[in-house]
């Protein structure tokens, strides 16, 4: 088995010409579609874990700070928040899977929750494969 | 077993400090008589549960001392250990929640020490109520033991700071395997035993007054119903009538504080058999009482709802000026003072600007829906 985490950004990832994706924001939807887009992430987040895959899922606010250290004694730098969300991560799945293939079902079925008229949103999931504890074995 | 055992730790624990043990000592002795308790009671089960903790979390105690002390003698204290008597087992619920909330220690640690020390669950239990590693909660528990050992115990907690504690965890609700806000009513309800503090009772029926309509706000997809659209069909009677009960018995105790007037004011909601029944001006007094007693914002805030429900959205709207930006749901307000105004294209982009703002998904998920509504009607 192997863990990978499947992030979910505030719009955005590759602009493939041909491809689009929903880019309405969800308070432009009609509200039945919006509780049909939480009851279908809900779903994927159930069936992960009858599968015996899930993790842990969490969702994080848009705002936030950027934080770094600037010495003895001096208070933390910080800047933001940031108007732009665009590149922020709005949260994150993880699985713990047989194969790469298996994350990239898992993203693609999160990705293909409804939007409006019901139509998948084709949202872009990162998915990215955690590093390893070396394998535990003599040398 | 799971029951009684959460019914006896707080108990034996009560037993081992009246005897003279160190608070943070017995604790940990107490939580090894039970991991015990667990390997052999299924097949050797005692005759006397509670004597039986009793004796092998003192014999822990003991041994535990021994190692630490090689001073103390093991005649010293074995011959002395007295048979169990009757339990007083209500006064030391007090001792232990005053000793629990300890001022040296933050609320956090504070919770997490009453849920073990008084609540009587393991730590594992914990650690999945509050989504984190039980290996983590056990540090943070003996961090909290640590800190009081060291601050002595000579100044237990005071009863203001075990009633923050308390509501802590009932606002904490359900995840998990444990019911957090059932477990806060249950330690609250043996602490109305215990004290005679209206502000104590006023807590419970506060507890129970939302707890009798905690069905009623979850929507079978997991969503937030907000009170004006429950199905009050749904509230659990029996627990309004236990509330108002307490509540009324804690006023006329004529010793008014934070929770008897938040407890009124639930009651008055509870109340009304449907939301357009709810006696507003009531409430507004209750509100006003209530920013008597605290400087809070959020009272502030909640009352500017009730303001705008007696005398119209735009006497709300010019309080609402008052009432200072950063505080949570403030934005949330807003728009719903200016969908009742009229004012819908400006309530739809101020829901979207509550909803990226909430602290919770059920929030969001509701705040967003509300824009979704105005944006696409």
């Amino acid at each position: 088995m192997a863990k990978y985490l499947l992030l979910k950004h505030y719009r955005g990832g590759p602009e493939f010409a041909g491809l689009d994706f929903c880019e309405t924001p969800m308070d432009q939807w009609k509200p039945e579609e919006v509780s049909d887009h939480i009851a279908f992430m809900g779903d994927v987040a159930r069936q992960l874990r009858e599968r015996g895959e899930f993790v842990d899922a969490q969702a994080v606010s848009p705002e936030g700070t950027f934080v770094r250290f600037d010495g003895e004694g001096k208070p933390p730098v910080t800047d933001g928040p940031f108007a732009e969300t665009k590149d922020l991560i709005a949260g994150w799945m993880v699985i713990d899977v047989e194969s790469v293939e298996r994350a990239h079902e898992a993203a693609a079925l999160l990705s293909s929750a409804p939007g409006p008229g019901g139509v998948p949103i084709k949202e872009w999931i990162e998915v990215r494969p955690f590093l390893e504890n070396p394998p535990n074995m003599s040398e | 077993m799971d029951q009684l055992v959460r019914e006896l730790v707080p108990q034996v624990l009560g037993i081992l400090v009246r005897r003279g043990a160190d608070f943070a000592a017995a604790e940990d002795a107490v939580q090894e008589a039970l991991t015990e308790a667990v390997r052999r009671w299924p097949d050797d089960p005692p005759d006397d549960p509670k004597a039986w903790l009793v004796t092998v979390s003192w014999r822990k105690f003991i041994d535990a001392g021994r190692s630490e002390s090689a001073r103390r003698t093991r005649e010293e204290r074995t011959l002395e250990e007295p048979a169990p008597g009757p339990a007083e087992e209500q006064d030391d619920t007090l001792l232990l929640l005053f000793l629990s909330c300890h001022p040296s220690l933050s609320p956090h640690a504070a919770v997490a020490l009453t849920l073990r020390a008084v609540g009587g669950l393991t730590t594992r239990q914990i650690a999945e109520a509050y989504l984190v590693p039980e290996s983590t909660m056990a540090q943070r528990i003996s961090r909290a033991k640590r800190t009081i050992a060291q601050e002595g115990v000579g100044t237990p907690g005071d009863l203001r700071r075990v009633l923050t504690v308390l509501y802590l965890i009932f606002n904490e609700g359900y995840s998990g395997d444990v019911d957090l806000a059932a477990e806060a009513i249950r330690l609250t309800r043996a602490m109305t035993r215990a004290s005679d503090e209206p502000e104590v009772a006023g807590l419970l029926a506060l507890m129970l007054l939302h707890h009798a309509r905690r069905d009623a706000r979850w929507a079978g997809d997991g969503g937030l119903v907000p009170l004006a659209e429950q199905d009050r069909s749904r509230w659990d009677t029996a627990l309004i009538s236990e509330g108002v009960a307490i509540l009324q018995s804690a006023l006329a105790r004529d010793r008014l504080g934070e929770y008897q007037a938040q407890a009124a004011i639930a009651a008055l909601h509870c109340d009304a058999a449907s939301a357009d029944e709810t006696d507003w001006p009531q409430i507004l007094e209750w509100y006003d009482e209530l920013a008597v007693l605290t400087d809070s914002p959020v009272v502030a805030l909640n009352r500017v709802v009730a303001l705008a429900e007696v005398d119209g959205p735009l006497i709300g709207l010019q309080e609402l000026k008052s009432v200072p930006d950063a505080i949570p749901r403030r934005t949330a307000v807003a728009a719903w003072l200016h969908e009742r105004a009229g004012d819908l294209d400006q309530a739809a982009d101020l829901y979207a600007e509550a909803a990226a703002a909430a602290s919770n998904v059920a929030e969001r998920t509701h705040l967003t829906r509300q824009s979704a509504r105005l944006h696409s009607r």
